[in-house]
């Protein structure tokens, strides 16, 4: 135990610095944009949440092969975890996205001039379901088993969904799309950095969320065999 | 072709059992019929062209219907512990996997085809084309495939019903959102090459999602 606190602060501790620096270069280092002006700064923040929040979702679906292939514990966890600070995360992108959306479209909920901020929200429905479909099966095991494999198949629709989101606004539907960025070097740098550091912080959670878990399972475990009359130690 | 045997055996029980009771079908009829007599009353009192919303009010009341008949397949299978004799018997899972979404397949589809000529008749469009009654047959395929191995997962819950269409429709967006798109573009007369890649969406999502539910219904219903 001792080992994964170290871990957890030394990672809280290196977060915590990034995000400070982050917040700086965001708002003092990084140019004024020409055209949205100050608004356009939540850009960083928003598209950093929304990358946390598809990572977050991935590592839920490795997780969940992992636990189909081992049936151990661990993997359950980490899904559950990383779901967790995914949903959190995806909610952020949801929420920027639409405050940056009203200066820059004049709509709260522009469906036709930014086909991502749906794709942030199916992501985020199927979080939800994720939650829901673990709320709702009674047996721990079970729950491990079709969390898992829901996750496996709401992971696969994302690129397909993606990919029918961003024709439906287009005549003629292509595959990739050539788009320049836009961002000058300050900006780029800016935006690579709050990537990072939105990353670095997405770690330290995840670390301190399945520490979480683990110390509730012996809790758990502990008052069942008090009830049980084993005895509470080892 | 042993597979084909038990994968048609599965199929003839439920459409054996349901036309001996024929309350799937019958609900399930009377539950579209009302989706279009609402949304026609809905949409009357707002919409100049009744053919622009025709695509998403179709699909909407298959998506609705085919939850329905999901439930209510499943939820049977459970009451008579008949899923535990289909999981004795001896086949595979994956087996039990497709005849399962085989079956569903022929009910939704059943429903489908009842609808089609009320919907030309209460929109005053000609649904019952070639080309839309494939893509009708794509978007369905998706939708069991998915649906068959969600609602094994949603009937084992406690809130069966709320939990299905949670799980199932942010997953066939992609589904839903090819199928209106093509039948918008065959009810305004555009060529095929534009809805091409659609098309190629649809069937890329059948065969994807078919191939995973199938991997994965063995873990669904083990234990």
């Amino acid at each position: 135990m001792k080992a994964g606190s170290r871990w957890g602060d030394l990672l809280s501790g290196l977060s915590a610095a990034m995000i400070i620096a982050a917040l700086y270069l965001v708002f003092l280092y990084a140019p004024r944009e020409a055209t949205m002006g100050d608004v356009q700064r939540i850009f960083y923040f928003h598209v950093s949440s929304a990358w946390v929040g598809f990572f977050a979702f991935f590592v839920t679906l490795l997780a969940g092969i992992g636990y189909l292939r081992t049936g151990e514990r661990r993997w359950d966890v980490l899904g559950f975890s990383s779901a967790e600070i995914g949903v959190t995360f995806t909610a952020m992108a949801v929420m920027s996205g639409s405050m940056w959306a009203k200066p820059t479209w004049n709509s709260w909920w522009p469906w036709q001039q930014e086909p991502r901020l749906v794709l942030v929200t199916i992501l985020l429905l199927i979080y939800l379901a994720y939650f829901m479909l673990r709320t709702f099966v009674q047996e721990a095991e079970q729950r491990a088993r079709f969390a898992a494999v829901y996750g496996i198949v709401a992971f696969a629709s994302v690129p397909l969904t993606f990919m029918s989101v961003r024709w439906w606004q287009r005549l003629h539907p292509v595959v990739f799309d050539r788009q320049g960025a836009g961002l000058t070097r300050p900006m780029l740098l800016t935006f690579l950095f709050c990537l990072l550091s939105f990353t670095v912080l997405y770690f330290a959670l995840l670390l301190h969320r399945t520490r979480l878990a683990k110390l509730a399972d012996e809790v758990n475990e502990l008052a069942q065999r008090l009830h049980s009359g084993w005895g509470g130690r080892t | 072709m042993q597979f084909l045997n038990k994968l048609l055996a599965i199929v003839w029980k439920d459409v054996v059992a349901e036309l001996r009771t024929k309350e799937l079908f019958s609900s399930m009829f009377v539950f579209a019929l009302l989706m279009i007599v609402i949304f026609s009353f809905s949409f009357d009192l707002r919409v100049e062209r009744v053919a622009e919303v025709a695509p998403g009010v179709l699909w909407v009341t298959f998506a609705f219907a085919g939850t329905l008949e999901l439930n209510r397949s499943l939820a049977t299978e459970v009451e008579g512990a008949r899923l535990d004799g289909l999981l004795l018997a001896p086949m595979e899972r994956s087996t039990i996997y497709f005849g399962k979404m085989l079956g569903n397949l022929v009910f939704i589809l059943a429903i489908e085809a009842l609808m089609l000529p009320i919907f030309s008749a209460v929109f005053d469009l000609n649904l019952l084309q070639p080309g839309l009654l494939f893509t009708v047959l794509l978007g369905t395929i998706g939708f069991a495939a998915v649906g068959t191995l969600l609602s094994t997962m949603a009937v084992n819950t406690r809130a069966r019903e709320v939990l299905l269409p949670v799980l199932l429709f942010p997953i066939i967006l992609p589904v839903v959102l090819s199928a209106v798109k093509i039948t918008a573009g065959m009810l305004d007369g555009q060529p095929w090459t534009d809805m091409a890649p659609w098309l190629r969406l649809l069937i890329g999502f059948d065969i994807i999602f078919a191939t995973v539910c199938y991997m994965t219904f063995d873990y669904v219903v083990q234990g």
